[in-house]
């Protein structure tokens, strides 16, 4: 199965409602095989007339009580911020994919992490954040979006898939039934009011910004429960390892086999992939940092996911940058030598 | 506003009536105390439920609370008569409203229903995505000539042509009044406004934007009517027209659009009166007032059912 395939048969499978998009590439198979397949299952499918559209109708079906999730390409997901915004600020569940293509501007088509910064650090206007998934292989194309919806859910936050389209294009086994749909009583959901309660509104207004504060302090606070229950990531050797590579999505698959041509050499290294991007394994890259070398992070970027990386290390141990950009991947050898360079010149000093 | 003098007036009532002293003693006693109209309402007799019949009362889908419309402002009828309408055709826990970005964005605060406050223009989208998944309910927007006609339109057009099944409310006043008075898209040619200080120019601006009759060649729109709420004959026909867009959600036949062109006294600079009459004198000069798009042949007979 495709990466947006297995996405997208996985929105079925966990109970997703609804879903609304825009065709761009490379994630237009998750609309097409949901259009083919959500009528099977009574559920609603719909293609909007722009992406600012179907953030729109998300924000609208999320409001109303149900499951419901877009995806999108870089490009398009630029134009949904302003909706994304609306919907933290009014703290409604839903999942957003971005299958990220190189940019800036219209870009290429070609896979990409460029958007790191801008599905991290909030994205659209004012105080928030989204939760972050970084899938590296189709499985967790799948796998993600059962995640996603519970968090969303669990935290009446949006969250996002964060890959790109080279995961979201290359086809894998995939396997489904490890997880079950679950369902969430949402009492605040505007589904017409009865006698027997107060009116139900939705909406990211607080006109009084005594208010305001209270509102996005609430928020904040709720961002800190997602910092210590839901940190998620993958080590990889780092049980004995010198030296630490840190990347995410494809990035990290490149480095995991950057890291066993490595231990080939007779170098230790290890890797750390961080599968949540918000909230940041911070701690455990800070722990990391106390036995290593050298740590150096791998984008397909020209340097986004490193200053987070710093600020966990904090200055305990240099934090180095490779990155690829413009639709390019990373070679493995690359990779190799950067950090064999890094460690002669170490040594040199 | 006048829910609040209303409590006012009755409290005095009320502590009056507990008081023994004679009630023109007192009167006469404190003259500079008491306002011209309370002194008229103290003179008159206590109106008591029994003496006379309730023919007219808020709707229960209003909100008990004073608005922040400007006096003589369209909108606070126009919530009036939407809720009147949810109120009377039974459908209160049915229905539910968007709301816009502009001055209606408090609609939430009166209107007692359940709602979402949506993003500027987007409320047709916002709204699409409610009533797709809710098809048995009851959906509006409430939106103005900034939001639905400028930054909206493309979420206007394209809801209208899916034929999504809601009601569209559109407070049409020719400016934008929550950021005080720019040039909308239905400004008038020479109106003056906070960015068209010189008057609308043709040929920077080009001509009023008709929605009405640019959606009504939508197949997607089931009914087009244009009303105001300027005279007490056009709030019965506004009415009217509201009642028709909520009843005809049931038949699934398309889009419900009702503009209402709307007075905003504070913006056009004027009085009460004077926007009224500016109404009737030049705004419905460009924007007729009637309907526009009716139900037509085998869709008459769903009508029926319907009434």
């Amino acid at each position: 199965m495709k990466g947006n395939e297995a996405m997208a048969e996985a929105a079925i499978q966990a109970g997703c409602d609804a879903y609304f998009g825009y065709p761009i590439t490379p994630q237009s198979e998750v609309l097409e095989y949901l259009a083919k397949e959500m009528p099977k299952h009574g559920r609603v499918v719909l293609q909007a007339e722009s992406e600012v559209a179907s953030i729109n109708m998300i924000y609208g079906a999320a409001g109303a009580g149900f499951r419901t999730m877009t995806s999108s390409s870089s490009p398009g997901i630029s134009l949904m911020q302003e909706g994304i915004s609306y919907i933290a600020g009014a703290e409604l569940p839903c999942l957003i994919a971005n299958v990220n293509r190189a940019g800036p501007g219209l870009g290429t088509i070609q896979p990409g992490q460029g958007d790191y910064f801008q599905a991290t650090k909030g994205g659209g206007h004012g105080d928030y954040r989204l939760i972050v998934l970084a899938p590296s292989s189709v499985q967790e194309m799948a796998d993600f979006v059962f995640l996603g919806f519970d968090l969303a859910d669990k935290y009446r936050n949006p969250v996002m898939i964060l890959s790109d389209g080279a995961i979201g294009q290359m086809m894998e086994k995939v396997t489904f039934g490890k997880f079950k749909p679950k369902k969430v009583d949402k009492p605040w959901a505007t589904v017409g009011k009865p006698e027997t309660r107060e009116r139900n509104f939705i909406t990211s207004l607080h006109i009084k910004s005594e208010d305001m504060e209270k509102h996005v302090e609430h928020i904040y606070r709720k961002y800190d429960e997602v910092k210590k229950n839901e940190v998620r990531y993958e080590e990889i050797l780092t049980d004995d390892a010198e030296y630490l590579l840190a990347a995410y999505g494809l990035s990290a698959r490149i480095c995991h086999k950057a890291v066993n041509m490595l231990r080939e050499k007779g170098i230790k290294a290890g890797l750390i992939r961080p599968i949540t991007l918000f909230p940041f394994p911070e701690e455990r890259i800070n722990q990391l940092a106390d036995k290593m070398k050298i740590i150096l992070t791998v984008e397909m970027n020209t340097g986004q996911m490193v200053e987070d990386v710093r600020l966990s290390v904090n200055g305990k141990v240099p934090v180095h940058f490779f990155g690829r950009f413009g639709g390019m991947i990373p070679d493995p050898d690359e990779i190799v030598n950067k950090l064999e360079n890094l460690i002669n010149k170490n040594h040199a000093l | 506003m006048r829910s609040e003098e209303h409590t006012l007036v009755e409290e005095e009532l009320i502590s009056k009536k507990d008081e023994p002293v004679n009630k023109s003693a007192e009167i006469t006693n404190t003259p500079e105390s008491i306002t011209a109209e309370e002194h008229l309402i103290a003179e008159k007799p206590r109106c008591l439920d029994e003496d006379y019949e309730m023919v007219y009362h808020k709707p229960k889908t209003m909100v008990d609370v004073s608005m922040h419309y400007c006096p003589g402002c369209a909108h606070s009828l126009l919530h009036k008569l939407i809720m009147e309408a949810v109120d009377e055709l039974g459908i209160q826990d049915k229905t539910i409203g968007v709301a816009p970005v502009g001055c209606a964005v408090f609609a939430y605060d009166y209107m007692n229903i359940d709602m979402t406050e949506a993003a500027h223009g987007r409320a047709s989208a916002t709204a699409t995505g409610i009533k797709r998944l809710l098809p048995d309910s009851y959906v509006f927007t409430y939106q103005g000539d900034g939001d639905l006609a400028a930054i909206g339109i493309a979420e206007t057009i394209h809801t209208i042509n899916r034929g999504e099944n809601i009601a569209i409310f559109f407070m049409n006043n020719a400016v934008y009044g929550m950021t005080s008075g720019q040039m909308a898209p239905t400004s008038l040619i020479g109106m003056k406004t906070t960015t068209s200080p010189y008057g609308r120019d043709v040929h920077e601006y080009g001509e009023p934007i008709k929605v009405s009759e640019l959606i009504s060649h939508l197949p997607g729109s089931f009914y087009v009517t244009r009303q105001a709420v300027n005279s007490a004959t056009a709030v019965r026909k506004a009415k009217k027209a509201i009642m028709n867009a909520f009843k005809y959600q049931k038949l699934n036949k398309g889009t419900c659009f009702v503009e209402i062109i709307g007075n905003c006294p504070s913006n056009w600079k004027m009085t009460p009166l004077e926007a009224s009459k500016f109404i009737d004198s030049e705004m419905i000069k460009v924007f007729p007032l009637g309907d526009i798009k009716l139900p037509k042949g085998e869709d008459l007979k769903l009508l029926e059912e319907v009434k």
